[in-house]
């Protein structure tokens, strides 16, 4: 049986608890993995300026470097992972296995963790405004347009609390190492193995073991990181997005409330951003904070949605190595049923539609024995005030919203990808202003295609450091 | 020498007769309460004479502690205790009418008995005793002080009121409960540090980690600052968190012990220390006056086999209560009897699976 140990500053820990990571549909216990408890955290939490000042021995450049190294071996090499290895094809397996998620979304997952660990140099160049890197080393330093500038780091080492639902997210993490600050990660319960098989080839790439802890455990242990780290992520649903809100040392990620606003220039060539539409929702089985849940237009509303179901409808759940499957399983009990309650009780008001329902050829909810799925489900709200216009299921769900387009923005409320197909000048500039949408795409642009080099929910540098004045001479007389 | 079979053959016999003498206290017009004799009259059995031995028990309807809100008190209290000083204790949540447990001697009587388990080694006779913890309406604080005086020491006491941190927890005021946390510690910091001879102590396992954290990060530790025996409650004592206390809180030449209990119950001993059982927790009753079983989650007349999972089944059998099975929020496993106590042990409590995941755990 496979263990995975805690990690607490690169050095296995072997907890006399241990919780067994399963499949998720045949229950079969895949790994144990031992679990920290709280106490442990805030111990071990005592001691994280090391995990900087180890990191601090080697260059930026220098763990720019091992980052693509450490891409490399991520995707292709055999890395230990707890009592055992792994190659890269039992990772995908794997986690396929203990999540729900279909084979061909784990591989995708891997690939675009480590293209972004590959190009992580452009990454930092483009996220810092082409600082040079080694003033976060020192602190401060000239810039070459002869300015001091300084940046103090906010912590030694970034906490996370992960979530077990969704690989794709632990893109944003990474940066941290080449920041040389260390990484405290809580791993979800049912996907240890992004966490684990990265610091596995940052190890092997040569980044020191000592910058990393990984901590799985209960909800008290996520707690805890979240309250001993100077900085900490943490993902969840609105509820925590709500907690953590204006708390300057948690950055929480929860949905994203994703939009396509279609301009009234180019809503009568709808057909022609059909695709985009379609990968927009359907795209790494909606889970996504970055699909599309919302596409708003003032006309053609139900043609779209229309159009939108003939594409969605009739996909349905196949077995997790099924290169075609689109949709992955929810396993934790309850949670399908519960959503498809909150669509039902959605669609029964009469500015709500689904369309989907006639071209799915059966029920929305699928039942297995120890898992759910929900089939893509796309409704038409003619009503831009009623909630299901805007809102958001960890499966292909979208709303077709009817709305004028001088009303949209006032509308739509917080948007984290906002994809504006219009070529109207001042809608542009009214949306560049618009302070509830993060990342605005204009143009037939997927929500869910993200160009690293853009910063995602707020710089990373920003919140890992501080610009601060520093002066170690006097300033010019004034 | 007798053999443990032949200790827990004399202890069931002592067990059936302590029940007989139980009942009959309860039930007779001259001694009982109120509560049992109006209760009596809806039985379809006579406790006085259909009651013989510990397993005529199940003959009750098992017992719910809803009964235990609101008043009269006195309709709990046996009439030859009537005229005795009354304290009462609550139990339990946070929010409605609490629940309430009248007591004339028993929380003196529970900690006097489990006073004789303790090491005096590590609890010196004549040491001063810290209770840091739950105190205000509940019985723990009075219970500890009246060890420490047993043991011929002075108790001094910190509060922590963990209503309010469950109330700060729900409105997600994490910030607020932490200083809260702190301002017991800083407390406890300062009587620590006052010359006191304060050698022995009761708390919570998470306020033991913040202390021992605090009086690291200030160069100190536990034993420096002169605690040499420790006792601690709680589900969240884990054989996990067992043996990070002892290899990483505490170090070798400090003493700490589990034990479990509650307001109706008394207090349960954790088994003595042994390497071989990797920091097993097993806790067994103070038995005959308190009975844990470990019973089947859909049967709970039925003990489940040693080793295996079910529901934790407490009974008090005191003159002052009677409690003839209470299904407790807890779940653990069967053990067998130890030497010292030669009765049934459970282990790993932890929250009863079905409730865990409405349970706010762990906040003080």
């Amino acid at each position: 049986m496979l263990e995975i140990p805690v990690i607490r500053w690169g050095a296995p820990y072997e907890s006399l608890e241990k919780a067994d990571v399963v499949h998720f549909e045949t229950g079969e216990v895949m790994a144990r993995m031992h679990q920290a408890n709280a106490g442990l955290v805030q111990m071990d939490m005592r001691k994280a300026g090391k995990a900087r000042e180890r990191l601090r021995q080697f260059s930026c450049d220098q763990l720019i470097g091992m980052c693509q190294k450490a891409a490399e071996l991520f995707l292709t090499a055999t890395l230990p992972m707890g009592t055992g290895t792994q190659t890269p094809e039992e990772f995908c397996s794997i986690q396929s296995a203990t999540t729900g998620l279909p084979l061909n979304m784990a591989r995708a997952n891997m690939k675009k963790n480590a293209f972004v660990l590959s190009n992580m140099g452009a990454m930092l160049d483009a996220l810092t405004r082409g600082l040079p890197l080694d003033i976060l080393t020192r602190g401060f330093g000239m810039e070459s347009r002869g300015v001091m500038v300084s940046y103090q780091s906010n912590s030694p080492v970034l906490g996370l609390v992960l979530p077990s639902n969704s690989p794709g997210v632990h893109t944003l993490w990474l940066p941290a190492i080449p920041l040389q600050i260390g990484l405290v990660l809580k791993p979800g319960s049912s996907e240890p193995w992004t966490p684990y098989r990265m610091f596995e080839a940052f190890v092997a790439a040569g980044v020191p073991r000592e910058a990393f802890c990984l901590y799985p455990g209960p909800h008290d242990v996520g707690n805890k990181v979240l309250e001993t780290c100077n900085r900490a992520m943490i993902f969840g649903g609105q509820a925590t997005v709500d907690k953590y809100a204006g708390n300057p040392r948690v950055q929480a990620h929860g949905p994203g409330f994703s939009k396509i606003l279609l301009g009234d220039d180019v809503v009568d060539r709808w057909q022609d951003y059909l695709d985009v539409m379609v990968t927009s929702v359907l795209m790494n089985g909606g889970r996504s904070c970055i699909n599309c849940s919302g596409i708003w237009a003032s006309r053609h509303t139900e043609a779209i949605a229309d159009a939108i179901a003939q594409r969605l409808g009739p996909i349905a759940p196949l077995p997790t190595t099924d290169p075609n499957a689109a949709i992955a399983a929810f396993t934790t009990p309850g949670v399908a049923d519960a959503m498809n309650s909150q669509i039902d009780a959605g669609i029964s008001s009469p500015v709500v539609t689904e369309v989907t329902s006639k071209y799915r050829n059966g029920d929305r909810l699928v039942k297995h024995d120890r898992c759910d799925y929900l089939r893509p489900t796309v409704l038409h709200v003619s009503d831009f005030d009623h909630g299901m216009a805007n809102t958001e299921y960890m499966f292909p769900f979208v709303s077709v919203v009817q709305c004028p387009q001088e009303k949209m923005l006032s509308k739509i409320g917080s948007t984290l990808v906002g994809t504006a197909i219009t070529q109207n000048e001042n809608w542009i500039t009214e949306l560049v202003d618009a302070r509830h949408i993060d990342r605005l795409n204009v143009g037939a642009i997927p929500t869910c295609a993200l160009n690293w080099l853009q910063p995602h929910e707020g710089n990373i540098i920003d919140f890992l450091f501080r610009n601060r004045a520093f002066q170690n001479s006097l300033p010019p007389a004034h | 020498m007798s053999t443990l079979e032949e200790k827990c053959r004399a202890q069931r016999e002592l067990l059936d007769e302590h029940t007989r003498e139980t009942v009959r206290w309860h039930f007779s017009e001259d001694t009982g309460c109120d509560f049992w004799l109006e209760k009596k009259k809806t039985f379809d059995f006579d406790p006085l004479k259909d009651v013989n031995c510990f397993n005529d028990l199940k003959k009750f309807p098992l017992f719910e502690d809803e009964w235990l809100r609101g008043g009269p008190m006195r309709r709990w209290v046996p009439k030859q205790w009537q005229n005795k000083p009354i304290y009462v204790f609550e139990t339990g949540g946070t929010t409605g009418i609490p629940k309430s447990r009248v007591v004339v001697e028993d929380h003196w009587i529970d900690y006097e008995l489990f006073s004789a388990t303790l090491p005096d080694e590590s609890f010196p006779k004549g040491a001063n005793w810290l209770m840091l913890g739950p105190s205000g309406p509940r019985r723990l604080r009075l219970a500890i002080e009246h060890l420490a005086q047993f043991r011929g020491g002075i108790c001094f006491c910190v509060d922590l009121d963990p209503r309010w941190v469950v109330k700060l927890l729900k409105k997600g005021k994490v910030e607020d409960a932490k200083e809260y946390s702190a301002h017991c510690i800083d407390q406890a910091i300062t009587i620590l540090s006052a010359n006191n001879d304060i050698q022995c102590m009761f708390t919570t396992p998470k306020l033991l980690e913040a202390l021992a954290l605090r009086l690291m990060d200030q160069g100190s530790s536990i034993e420096e600052a002169g605690i040499k025996g420790i006792f601690c409650g709680g589900t969240e004592f884990t054989q996990q968190w067992y043996r990070f206390a002892r290899e990483e809180l505490l170090g070798p030449n400090v003493y700490i012990t589990p034990t479990y209990g509650n307001t109706l119950m008394g207090l349960a001993c954790g088994k003595p220390h042994d390497p071989a059982d990797n920091y097993k927790i097993t806790y067994f009753a103070p038995q005959p006056r308190a009975v844990i079983e470990v019973v089947d989650f859909d049967d709970h007349n039925k003990v489940v086999e040693y080793g295996a999972t079910g529901r934790v089944k407490l009974y008090t059998m005191t003159k002052e209560l009677f409690v003839p099975g209470f299904l407790e929020r807890d779940e653990g496993e069967r053990e067998l009897p130890h030497d010292k106590y030669p009765w049934d042990g459970v282990s790993s409590v932890r929250p009863y699976h079905v409730f865990a995941k409405t349970t706010t755990v762990g906040v003080y």
